[in-house]
């Protein structure tokens, strides 16, 4: 919009007809202009006045000077409206003009390109102010005001002089300042409106106190007792008619509700019971053995192997060892008199001290098998290698062995000393105990003993076999079984019957001097006991005899359930009584009475695998008339190997663990048809067993190779669940020990003289919920298969007689079919013979037959 | 499951006597205190019931805690309470 002559129109088609500027019509696109008469258009004003669409351009109009107005068609809009008057003479040149030179500029510049850009110097121009000088002006500091100068000149005689400064306070001096203080300006204070509070609410909180006078201080008491009816009133009452009826209408509603209680529990605890366990200590998913210990007797000299592991039943962190030396029979014969310098020990080990023993009991020969009594711990029973019986009284060092875990008074030397240079002999000597007494040689056994069991305190038996109610309330009778093919029956306490001769024999064991340091508990017994009856487990008429290597009674898990029998006994002994076997003969005096339908069974398992469950009641032979040993009851070749383990489950009183050879077999005492159980054959051979003291599915074998497999019949029951290696040697015995509900232990002892001491994870020690009834239920189970295998063999028995009858009958019809056939091929070749009789008649010249024949041959 | 039942009047002329025992198998002791706790007890909840709905009447109130339950049954005159131990 550069073109102040220009003033936009807008011309209704009135005008447009009125000054012939009609669009498209007059006015066109080639020639969108129309020159206007000035005359006209006062006319336009004349005639339409205000309403003129000149109107708003009539003063230029009136000024104009030339005659003609300049109107242009604005096609596009350029201006605004339809149409533009030009106001001045030169804008009409202009317009008229113009248009030509940008067609000419439009031709020129058509023709440039062509042209090679001739380089065009700049030429300076004149500068042309867009205002830029003002801001510059703007921002120049100039001086408003001229500055004041002041010249200060001091007096000539003060030229040169030391000049003298000094403070002076400017309010001191009138005028010396000018000063602006600030005043309260009414314009610029502030009404405040609106104010942001926060409040709260308190309750009123008064305090007060008061003191009563006490004027008459007077001490006093109330009692009072609960009102009650008097007896009459209560008989009286209770008479009543209307009581009578008060209870038969409430007495349905009571039972109602006492029967509620009766369906349901309702004080269970859903949610408690739904748990698993409460707390496990240690990790859950750790299922190893953790080494804990180990024990090796290092001052012995030639290579020992352990036979024996016991724990002590009361003392924690006790466990008895038997050693014996490791040579095969021809070498022991071989080194014969060097084992006889050598004492044959059971080393007492404790975890306090993993170097040396503290205490070693001494015996005659090597012992292979062991046990503490279940009443008194400090008696031992051992068998021997040579066949006797040793027994051992530690009373006296008991209180040593008591204190080891507080330390006790033993040396806290760690370090192993040489041989050459052993503890003193004095300690030595206290250490070692000898046995207080053996058995008979000539009436004992002949062999190793394999097995030595110590009865219950809950019963006796006598010569015979049969049981007597034991009062006495200790355990003084022991079984051992031994390789010469017989079970013995012990008793500790002195024999009734003194012959003379064995008089004799006494006396002059008593002029022996008795070492001062063994008690005399056992001396009765020394070198003369018997046994109280003996076993002979016979094959029948051949001379070969079964040979036990272990046994299992039928109460023989006292010993885990010992502890708290003994701890009570032992606080009864403290408490002032005799110790009863210092007075054994006492205990003989009682009159006994026999216990009816006791279970005189037991089970045996001997060196060729066989597992033997037989009776010790002796009975009569109807024959000879002397007592005879019953024939066992079954008898089971179910091992490759001998037995070594024979053990009831601590949980089921009538579940065997048999471990022999290769493999493993549960039995049920009463099921005669098998075992329960029978694994098939390992890999490596099985050298020791043991149940699981708390989980009661579970069970631990120890292979020749030094592993340890663990049983768990939960999980599985062809395999094992778990295998450890332990040591590089067989295992000879395992035994486990519960400590606490947290600690458990196994005691592994190997074929070395190593005994290893290992801790048995949560996961293995803790049962899970209904873990007993479980396995119980899993033995039912194969109670059941075993029954339905003894149906199915009669079934198929009987499948069998009857496939072999129907053999039978078969062969009986061929041969009534050949019979038949027979007499057809009889009657075929009489027929062809009488053909022949006739033909050969009938050729000799019979006519008789030719007339018969040819009638025949007619018809 | 020992099963104790005590039987006791209550005094119909006063409300503010408390009951006295009848019969008991428990000791006395025992009993009186459980008789007063009890009572009262009772006509709390009878007059509960009462207010929510007049026309309505407490039959038979059941106690059942961490280690018995209490069963009482009231009546006009008379008060039968029976405590029970849980059967496992």
């Amino acid at each position: 919009m550069g073109h102040p002559e220009i003033y936009p129109l807008v011309l209704t088609t009135k005008t447009q007809e009125i000054f012939n500027c009609r669009v498209d019509e007059d006015v066109t696109e080639e020639q969108p202009y129309k020159l206007i008469k000035k005359e006209d258009i006062f006319a336009d004003f004349a005639n339409r006045a205000a309403v003129s669409d000149f109107y708003p351009v009539k003063k230029i109009v009136q000024e104009y000077p030339g005659d003609e107005l300049l109107l242009v068609y604005d096609r596009d809009f350029k201006y605004g409206l339809n149409f533009y008057l030009i106001g001045t003479e030169e804008g009409k040149e202009n317009y008229l003009n113009p248009p030509e030179l940008p067609e000419e500029q439009e031709e020129y510049k058509d023709h440039i390109p062509e042209e090679t850009y001739i380089y065009k110097p700049p030429i300076s121009k004149p500068w042309v102010s867009l205002g830029s000088e003002k801001e510059i002006e703007e921002e120049s500091v100039k001086e408003s005001t001229k500055q004041i100068t002041y010249m200060i000149s001091r007096k000539r005689s003060e030229f040169g002089a030391p000049i003298k400064f000094s403070d002076q306070n400017a309010s001191s001096v009138k005028d010396a300042y000018i000063e602006c203080t600030a005043y309260p300006d009414k314009n610029f204070t502030l009404k405040q409106l609106e104010r942001d509070v926060g409040m709260q609410v308190v309750p009123q909180i008064k305090e007060t106190s008061t003191q009563t006078r006490w004027t008459c201080p007077k001490n006093a008491t109330t009692q009072y007792y609960p009102r009650e009816f008097l007896e009459e009133e209560k008989e009286a009452l209770g008479q009543s008619k209307t009581l009578t009826e008060f209870l038969n209408s409430v007495c349905t509603s009571v039972e109602i509700a006492l029967q509620q209680n009766e369906i349901m529990n309702t004080f269970i605890h859903d949610w408690k019971c739904l748990a698993e366990e409460e707390g496990t200590f240690g990790d859950k998913t750790d299922t190893h053995l953790k080494e804990y210990q180990s024990f090796t007797d290092l001052h012995s000299l030639t290579e020992k192997m352990i036979t024996c592991v016991s724990w002590h039943p009361v003392i924690y962190g006790l466990i008895a060892v038997s050693v014996a030396v490791r040579l095969s029979f021809e070498e022991r014969v071989h080194f014969s008199g060097k084992l006889l310098l050598q004492p044959s020990l059971i080393l007492f080990w404790s975890f306090s001290d993993p170097i040396h023993p503290q205490l070693m009991l001494e015996s005659p020969d090597d012992i292979f098998c062991f046990q503490f009594c279940p009443t008194d711990p400090n008696i031992i029973a051992g068998g021997c290698i040579n066949g006797q019986v040793v027994m051992w009284d530690i009373t006296a060092h008991a209180d040593r062995i008591e204190n080891i875990k507080a330390g006790g008074s033993r040396s806290k030397k760690v370090t192993l000393k040489p041989m050459f240079l052993l503890e003193p002999e004095s300690n030595k000597e206290e250490m070692y105990i000898r046995h207080c007494a053996v058995s008979s040689i000539e009436s004992g056994h002949r062999k190793v003993i394999t097995d030595i069991h110590w009865l219950p305190d809950t019963f006796e038996i006598n010569r015979l076999g049969n049981v007597f109610e034991n009062r006495s309330g200790i355990s003084c009778q022991l079984v051992t079984c031994s390789a010469d093919c017989t079970i013995c029956f012990w008793d500790i306490r002195p024999q009734k019957a003194v012959t003379p001769q064995p008089q004799a024999e006494k006396k002059k064991e008593e002029s022996i001097e008795i070492p001062f340091d063994i008690p005399s508990t056992f001396l009765h017994l020394d070198l003369s006991w018997k046994p109280l009856s003996k076993i002979r487990l016979s094959k029948g008429e051949t001379t070969l005899d079964h040979c036990p290597t272990k046994l299992s009674l039928s109460e023989d898990n006292l010993l885990y359930k010992a502890q708290e029998k003994i701890l009570a006994q032992s606080k009864a002994v403290k408490a002032g009584e005799m110790n009863p076997y210092q007075n054994l003969e006492n205990a003989l005096s009682n009159i006994l009475k026999p216990i009816d339908d006791f279970c005189t069974k037991f089970f045996v398992g001997t060196e060729e695998g066989e597992v033997i469950y037989t009776d010790w009641k002796m009975e009569r032979d109807p024959e000879t008339g002397r007592f005879m040993t019953k024939k066992p009851v079954s008898l089971y070749t179910v091992h490759d190997g001998a037995v070594h383990t024979v053990q009831r489950s601590p949980f089921y009183k009538d579940i065997i663990l048999t471990v022999g050879g290769w493999n493993v077999a549960i039995w049920k005492e009463g099921i005669m048809t098998g075992p329960l159980l029978q694994s098939c054959c390992a890999p490596k051979r099985y050298t020791s067993g043991h149940w699981s003291l708390t989980r009661p599915g579970v069970f631990y074998i120890g292979r020749e190779d030094g592993y340890i497999d663990i049983w768990d019949l939960l999980e599985k029951t062809h395999e094992p669940a778990q295998s450890q290696n332990i040591c590089i040697t067989m295992i000879m015995y395992i035994k486990p020990w519960t400590f606490s509900a947290k600690q458990q232990f196994i005691a592994i002892a190997d074929y070395y003289g190593t005994l290893h001491i290992l801790e048995i994870p949560w996961t293995l020690s803790h049962p899970s919920t209904n873990e007993v009834s479980s396995i119980s239920h899993y033995f039912e189970r194969e109670v059941k298969h075993l029954e339905y295998v003894e149906q199915r063999k009669n079934i198929r028995e009987q499948e069998r007689r009857e496939m072999e009858l129907e053999l039978e009958k078969k062969k009986v019809k061929t041969f009534q079919k050949s019979k038949e056939q027979l007499e057809a091929e009889l009657k075929m070749d009489y027929e062809s013979y009488l053909e022949l009789e006739k033909n050969i008649l009938s050729n000799l010249g019979l006519t008789k037959v030719k007339d018969s024949k040819s009638y025949m041959e007619l018809i | 499951m020992p099963n104790l039942i005590t039987l006791k009047p209550r005094i119909s002329a006063n409300q503010g006597i408390p009951s006295i025992p009848i019969r008991t198998t428990l000791d006395n002791s025992t009993t009186v205190q459980y008789a007063g706790l009890l009572h009262q007890l009772t006509v709390k909840a009878k007059s509960t019931v009462r207010d929510i709905d007049p026309q309505n009447d407490l039959t038979f109130l059941r106690i059942r805690s961490k280690k018995h339950e209490i069963m009482v049954a009231p009546d006009k005159e008379y008060l039968l309470i029976v405590i029970q131990n849980p059967c496992e």
